[in-house]
């Protein structure tokens, strides 16, 4: 069951505020991970980007409720769109 | 509850669980009312509060659990939460969910669900779900998961007794719900099948824990539950061998981790379910915390918003504050005075000192800072509560990134400018304990209020006003850069690791209750008294007798002696004073007689007035007169210090007036007494005085001397004095240890002014100027900021670190770092010859 998606991955950080995005990796250690997937977070989750400044928040919606992300964190993040 | 009802009465243990910012709190709040305690539990720093309630004759024991997103190892609260739920087996766990964020909530729930722990679960929050379109068929979602479900408004009080009614019904039944066994999927589920069948033969394990949920949580690689299969199974190896098997294929198959793939179906399952009970499917916007965050965190106002803000909270946790404490301060002051006093005068009792000075001291310096740990708590809470701490530790995040800490470190180190104490207790809202003890190391740093006495002592006796001001500034900065590299030195050595990634919830705005915040506030305060109150004492007590003990019982100066000459040298130009006055008839014999009893045996005086009325009378004039001339100086005096008079102002100037008007009354009725008056007053008592105190003073720096503080200050010196310190500055800084305060009343005793000084003092300035040079008073600022955290802070690092070595480390490396780095400013100082004028 290894997905060989061909669409093209970025990083969740150059998605633009308003989109809707899918997440496909999380490029991050185990604990790390396993807090992610605990608010929801986690590949397959389906993201919407809500703000997005250069330097302001970076702030997505996911599963009901707003979760801010640094933008080391949201570089790690692979999603397809 | 009445005693002779205890047995018949049900009673039942009730746990609270659920998300942070569910309301688990408000509703725990309500049930509970005033019963409820806060402790923590055994040696962690997570707060456990319990409660008692009785509904419809039932007693309840409530249980707050910590606020969590899920059930695995990786934090305090998680691990505190379930083994609650493992070890203590209540009787029923209340679930509280909220609404508009339920399929997050109900992954929690999914997990209780799997340990097996008789449940209710409580919709909260179902206004809004409500009044926003979002509906649920609650009875649909309540069968499928085989759980009752109550809908509730926690901070409206709705709902709460149809929940109680409920848990009630499913204590009394002691039914756990048959779980809706979530399916992982095939290639989890074999996993499942395999490791249950290894675990089974262990009865003591099968006994305590579901085995599904163990095997999944060994899937998980949840380190708590592997302790606990090792300690309770014959089988380990075995069992370990299979999961680390099952884990590979699993990850080969499925592409990601276990737990990820766990985690995913269980949304999954929620998904499913949400979407077959969900009436209507409007999405719940958080619209009005939207526009409220559009303007305190956008990227141009956020960060001067948010930095006005600190600033009106600062303000007003010190404007309210040091006030309170300076009233603290002086109740405690006048009742240790009130205690001194049950002593006869001039005693010199151990037991006394121990006491007054010691403990009344000691115990003092705790309850002295407690204004500004309660004004602290509260302004937390409210940051908290209201929501506005994510936005700011975001706000903050980036420039902390830079340096290796945390968004959320930022508070506690601006509080840490008033006083570290509740700065380093404001490092709880730190999730990861390596940014925690990284900001706890660092935030003595932000120069206290208590070190300002010794700075404004140095920069009035060296600088000039000009640079005064420069030099204050300075010190903060050079106290912030040593911060800023301390913190990125730890987090390359002792602390290492990557810098958390920044990820947190933002709540919607809400609303802090008042109860919420007393609550809160209270709990924390009491803690504190509690924790550092033990160990300030213990260190006070230990304090008390170095700077006694041992007792010097045979002086290098005769200072009894000393005191008799002084007093016969008083009496003897008392005498000499009316030789000159010819025609005043003051006989000189009976004034020195009169003088002399004065000081000891003040009941003597009438008796020999009397024996000579004529020259009784005069003497009696005499003494009269000069005490009214005392009596205005002392007015004036005493005005000027109360109303804060200073020169030069209008105030002070008719203030001078008065008293010149005073003492030309006072001259008026006998002019020719009146110089005689003056000279015996402002030449020979005051010369008296200054005598006797000069001695008692040199005697109390030598027992200080002799004393084991004061021997570690000589024993010290030529390690000090490659800062340029002498064993003076090293004793005061021993007592500086105990309170920062204390250095400037140690440095007093070391100069024979004794410890009453304080820095405004004049003569303590003159003294500083004549033995020391600017530059070793800017080493003396720069070592009292870097280094020797006061005992508080010691204290109450041991108790949020839970740790003795990391307090032992902060006093350690701050005293190596500053030692280091005042030496080299004081050599480089000498060599370029700065300040040694």
């Amino acid at each position: 069951m290894i997905s060989e998606s061909k669409k093209s991955l970025k990083p969740l950080v150059s998605v633009s505020a308003g989109s809707d995005v899918k997440l496909a990796i999380i490029d991050a250690g185990r604990e790390l991970k396993q807090r992610l997937a605990n608010m929801g977070i986690m590949p397959g989750c389906l993201l919407h980007v809500l703000t997005n400044d250069r330097f302001g928040p970076f702030v997505i919606a996911i599963k009901g409720s707003r979760v801010i992300l640094g933008r080391g964190m949201a570089q790690k993040i692979m999603v397809e769109q | 509850m009445g005693k002779g009802h205890m047995d018949s009465k049900e009673r039942f243990a009730i746990a609270l669980a659920g998300n942070p910012n569910a309301g688990k709190t408000t509703i725990f709040n309500k049930i509970t009312g005033e019963r409820q305690k806060v402790g923590n539990y055994a040696g962690v720093t997570v707060e456990t509060k319990t409660g008692y309630s009785t509904h419809k004759g039932v007693a309840l024991d409530i249980v707050d659990l910590p606020g969590t997103y899920s059930l695995t190892a990786y934090s305090v609260e998680e691990v505190v939460a379930r083994n609650y739920i493992i070890n203590e087996n209540p009787d029923v766990l209340i679930d509280i969910i909220d609404m508009s964020n339920l399929e997050r909530n109900l992954y929690l729930a999914t997990q209780f669900i799997e340990l097996g722990v008789p449940l209710v679960f409580a919709f909260n929050m179902s206004d809004i779900a409500k009044s926003r379109g979002y509906e649920v068929d609650i009875k649909m979602l309540s069968e499928l998961l085989d759980v009752p479900i109550v809908p509730t408004v926690g901070h409206k009080d709705e709902g709460v007794d149809e929940m109680l009614d409920a848990a009630i019904a499913i204590a009394r039944s002691g039914k756990a719900p048959k779980p809706a066994e979530v399916k992982y999927g095939r290639d989890i589920e074999q996993a499942v099948k395999k490791i249950i069948a290894l675990l089974m033969p262990n009865k003591k394990l099968i006994e305590k824990y579901r085995p599904r949920w163990v095997a999944l949580k060994l899937l998980e690689n949840d380190s708590e539950v592997r302790g606990e299969v090792r300690a309770n199974v014959d089988n380990y190896d075995e069992i370990i061998a299979e999961v680390e098997a099952c884990s590979k294929h699993i990850n080969t198959v499925c592409g990601d981790q276990p737990e990820i793939i766990i985690a995913d179906r269980r949304y999954g399952f929620i998904s499913g379910a949400c979407q077959e009970a969900l009436v209507s499917s409007v999405e719940v916007r958080h619209t009005t915390s939207d526009k409220i965050d559009s303007v305190l965190i956008n990227k141009i106002l956020g960060l001067p918003i948010f930095a006005v803000t600190m600033f009106l909270l600062f303000q007003l946790i010190f404007a309210f504050g040091n006030p309170l404490v300076d009233l603290l301060d002086s109740a405690i002051g006048s009742f240790g005075a009130f205690v001194s006093a049950q002593w006869p005068a001039g005693a010199d009792s151990l037991l006394r000192s121990l006491i007054v000075d010691g403990i009344i001291g000691g115990v003092g310096s705790v309850l002295v800072f407690l204004p500004l740990i309660v004004l602290m708590f509260i302004v937390v809470s409210i940051l908290e509560d209201s929501g506005y701490m994510a936005r700011a530790a975001f706000i903050m995040d980036r420039i902390m990134h830079k340096i290796g800490l945390h968004g959320k470190s930022f508070i506690p180190m601006l509080i840490g400018f008033g006083c570290s104490v509740p700065a380093i207790m404001a490092t709880r809202t730190l999730e990861s304990r390596r940014d925690r003890i990284t900001t706890i190391m660092i935030t003595p740093l932000m120069s206290c209020g208590a070190r300002l006495p010794i700075y404004t002592l140095i920069i009035a006796a060296f600088f000039s006003q000009k640079i005064g001001g420069t030099m204050l500034w300075l010190i903060y900065i050079i106290g912030i850069i040593v911060a800023v590299l301390s913190a990125k030195l730890l987090r390359i050595t002792v602390l290492k690791g990557e810098a958390t990634p920044f990820v947190m919830e933002l709540p919607p705005y809400r609303m802090p209750t008042l109860r919420g915040i007393l609550t809160h506030m209270w709990d924390r305060s009491w803690m504190y008294l509690r924790k550092a109150g033990t160990i300030i004492l213990a260190a006070a007590i230990i304090l008390w007798v170095l700077t006694t003990f041992p007792r010097k019982t045979e002086f290098d100066v005769d200072y009894e002696l000393l005191g008799e000459k002084a007093r016969a040298e008083y009496l003897a130009e008392a005498s000499t004073l009316s030789a000159d006055i010819k025609d005043l008839r003051v006989d000189s014999t009976t004034l020195a007689e009169v003088l002399d009893a004065e000081i000891d045996t003040p009941d003597d005086v009438d008796t020999i007035l009397a024996r000579d009325a004529a020259a009784g009378a005069k003497v009696r004039e005499l003494l009269e007169m000069r005490d009214k001339i005392i009596a205005a100086r002392q007015e004036y005096a005493i005005a000027v210090e109360d109303e804060g008079l200073q020169e030069g102002t209008f105030e002070h100037m008719k203030r001078e007036h008065l008293l010149e008007e005073n003492l030309a009354e006072i001259a008026a009725t006998n002019p020719e007494l009146y110089p005689v008056a003056l000279e015996l007053i402002d030449d020979i008592k005051s010369k008296y005085i200054d005598d006797t105190t000069g001695i008692a003073y040199r005697q109390m720096e030598e027992e200080l001397a002799y004393t084991v503080a004061g021997r570690i200050g000589h024993t010290i010196e030529p390690v000090i004095r490659l800062m340029g310190f002498d064993w003076r500055i090293g004793t005061a800084l021993i007592g500086a240890f105990a309170a920062k305060e204390v250095f400037v009343a140690q440095i007093g005793v070391v100069f024979s002014l004794g410890g009453e000084v304080d820095e405004k003092d004049k003569d303590l300035r003159q003294r500083l100027q004549s033995t020391y040079n600017p530059l070793i008073g800017f080493c003396i600022m720069l070592f009292s900021l870097l280094s020797l955290p006061c005992m508080a802070t010691f204290a109450v690092t041991k108790a949020e670190t839970n740790s003795w070595g990391w307090a032992f480390f902060q006093i350690i490396g701050l005293t190596v770092v500053a030692f280091i780095i005042t030496v080299a400013v004081y050599q480089v100082g000498v060599l370029l010859k700065i300040g040694i004028s």
